[in-house]
């Protein structure tokens, strides 16, 4: 067996034990605060689940995002993410690392200059992927997040709940195994909220993709019935199956 | 790097010259501006430094030999030098670092010089032998004048030699002079280098944070950091290309207009200046100024990019 064929198995092996994401006593400091942005949580995410993250501002959910992105490294305790623990990763390394993730941000993040069907290629560039598969993958992913027939549309010319679209499509063009939202409802109407949650949940449903989605939408949360954390001051107060969102501490 | 991604990263870095046209054309403004500068000073101290080497190619040390006909009493037998001895005096002289040329200068020949020009030819006939015989000189021409006085020092100490002519002035003058021109143009030179690269830096920052977003996308989606810096990197260089090209065309024709100006208005001037010709200058400024704005180009970018790339 080959070196690769060995620490892939290793891997699996974790992802069993441990869960796809994994967080062990993770503490996370900066040094310009006084308490830690995250403070001795272990958490579990197993393949395939539906998680949402919720708390008030400043409780860790972001810093939380931002570890399983490699984007911070844990002053104390481990990250798992795949089977792999973050804080061994060199900084090469993390670009091949982060291809396994999709991530959602709040506001978008599209490329104004580009159409639809660039913004979500340009995800596929970035991976170097074959330009048949991109003229393949590209207009598969945005049948599925119901934007088929506006490829050629300018971003500017798309509800916000659109655009929203258009950003998960760009997350999931590379077929990631996590996806990542960090408050995907947060510019968006009631109505778009709601569809968008939908369609995370369709994509969780169908493709056995584990989505965590950070939020403040009680609503949503409420009405979806997943896991829900719960953090408050960098500790997980709650963490329910099929709960609601909790406001006490 | 495969191929199709080497070419996506050419376009990309085309496509943003012109997908940022106004931070582009902001960035070629700061680095012709600076560039022109840097020509231009450099066409003043090329030609301030080709008239000072010209000018030390006409500084000459003379020495010449005692005899036995010279008015020099206390010379010894030994030191009157036969033209063997003198021929090997000579050699020596050519050896020296310093020396670019070295004239023999026989008795008949001083004669014929200084007969034609003080007596004129009619009245040095009256004289039937070489009022000059046994005076040979060597005239000495410099490669660098500041040397003269080691070179006169040398010369001194060889017996043979009687006197040594050279002027102290002139030769200090000119090395003081060049020594001005290499101090002055290396302190403008590292003005305008630093000023430049504040610009550009400015510049390229303000550039950059409007594709902050693109960057930031690029790097969670997992690009490596080449390929985000890539087509930035490419995009700062033909940034710089063209920006050098703008001032040397505009050099180019302010300097030929220039030197044609200067040589049909004050004709007078180009007898005892020698002004470089424009592909002498063009020489060195040609390279000089696309490396440098080629090179400004790419350290602003890859520093400014840098920036951005920890996500």
């Amino acid at each position: 067996m080959s070196r690769k064929e060995q620490l892939q198995q290793e891997r699996e092996k974790l992802i069993e034990e441990k869960g796809v994401i994994c967080f062990e006593n993770v503490s996370m400091e900066f040094p310009q605060n006084n308490f830690p942005a995250v403070n001795d949580i272990s958490l579990n995410i197993k393949k395939g689940e539906f998680v949402f993250v919720v708390g008030d501002n400043g409780s860790g959910k972001s810093t939380m995002l931002k570890l399983i992105l490699r984007e911070l490294k844990p002053t104390e305790g481990d990250v798992y993410v795949m089977g792999q623990k973050t804080s061994k990763l060199r900084h090469g390394k993390i670009p091949k690392f982060r291809r396994n993730i999709g991530f959602v941000f709040q506001d978008f993040r599209l490329l104004p200059e580009r159409n639809v069907f660039d913004n979500v290629a340009f995800a596929q560039r970035i991976v170097e992927a074959e330009p048949a598969e991109i003229r393949k993958n590209v207009p598969e992913v945005l049948t599925q997040v119901g934007l088929a027939g506006k490829y050629k549309a300018r971003i500017d010319q798309l509800s916000g709940g659109e655009q929203q679209r258009v950003a998960i499509a760009r997350a999931l063009v590379n077929k990631p195994a996590i996806l990542l939202a960090d408050e995907p409802t947060g510019n968006l109407d009631p109505n778009s909220a709601w569809e968008i949650v939908q369609l995370l949940e369709e994509i969780n449903r169908e493709h056995g993709t584990t989505v965590i989605v950070v939020t403040h939408n009680r609503e949503i949360v409420d009405a979806f019935q997943k896991r829900v954390v719960t953090m408050r001051r960098g500790v997980i107060v709650s963490d329910v199956e099929g709960g609601e969102y909790h406001n006490e501490g | 790097m495969k191929v199709r991604t080497l070419f996506y990263t050419i376009r990309q870095g085309f496509a943003n010259l012109f997908r940022n046209k106004w931070y582009s054309l902001a960035s070629v403004a700061t680095i012709a501006a600076c560039l022109f500068l840097l020509g231009i000073f450099y066409c003043i101290v090329a030609n301030f430094e080709s008239i000072v080497i010209k000018a030390e190619e006409g500084v000459s040390v003379t020495v010449f030999f005692h005899n036995e006909y010279d008015k020099c009493d206390d010379h010894t037998e030994a030191q009157l030098g036969d033209e063997a001895r003198v021929a090997q005096i000579g050699d020596l002289i050519r050896a020296r670092s310093e020396v670019s040329e070295a004239i023999y200068i026989s008795d008949d020949e001083a004669w014929a010089t200084f007969a034609a020009e003080y007596y004129g030819d009619s009245y040095a006939e009256g004289f039937l032998e070489n009022p000059l015989a046994g005076e040979y000189s060597y005239e000495i021409y410099l490669s660098d004048v500041s040397k003269q006085g080691d070179l006169v020092d040398w010369l001194n100490s060889i017996p043979e030699i009687r006197k040594v002519n050279f002027s102290e002035m002139t030769a200090d003058t000119l090395s003081g002079a060049n020594l001005l021109i290499a101090y002055v143009s290396m302190g403008i030179i590292i003005v305008l280098l630093a000023v430049s690269a504040f610009l550009i830096h400015n510049t390229v920052s303000m550039g950059i944070s409007v594709r902050a977003t693109e960057i930031n996308i690029m790097k969670y989606v997992g690009a490596t950091d080449f390929f985000v810096r890539a087509p930035f990197l490419l995009e700062g260089i033909l940034i710089g290309l063209v920006g050098a090209c703008i001032p040397l065309i505009v050099i180019y024709n302010l300097y030929n207009y220039a030197l044609s100006y200067i040589v049909n208005r004050f004709a007078i001037l180009s007898n005892f200046l020698n002004f470089l010709s424009v592909h002498e200058i063009f020489r060195i400024l040609t390279p000089l100024s696309l490396l440098l704005g080629m090179g400004i180009g790419f350290i602003g970018s890859f520093t400014t990019v840098r920036k951005h790339l920890h996500v």
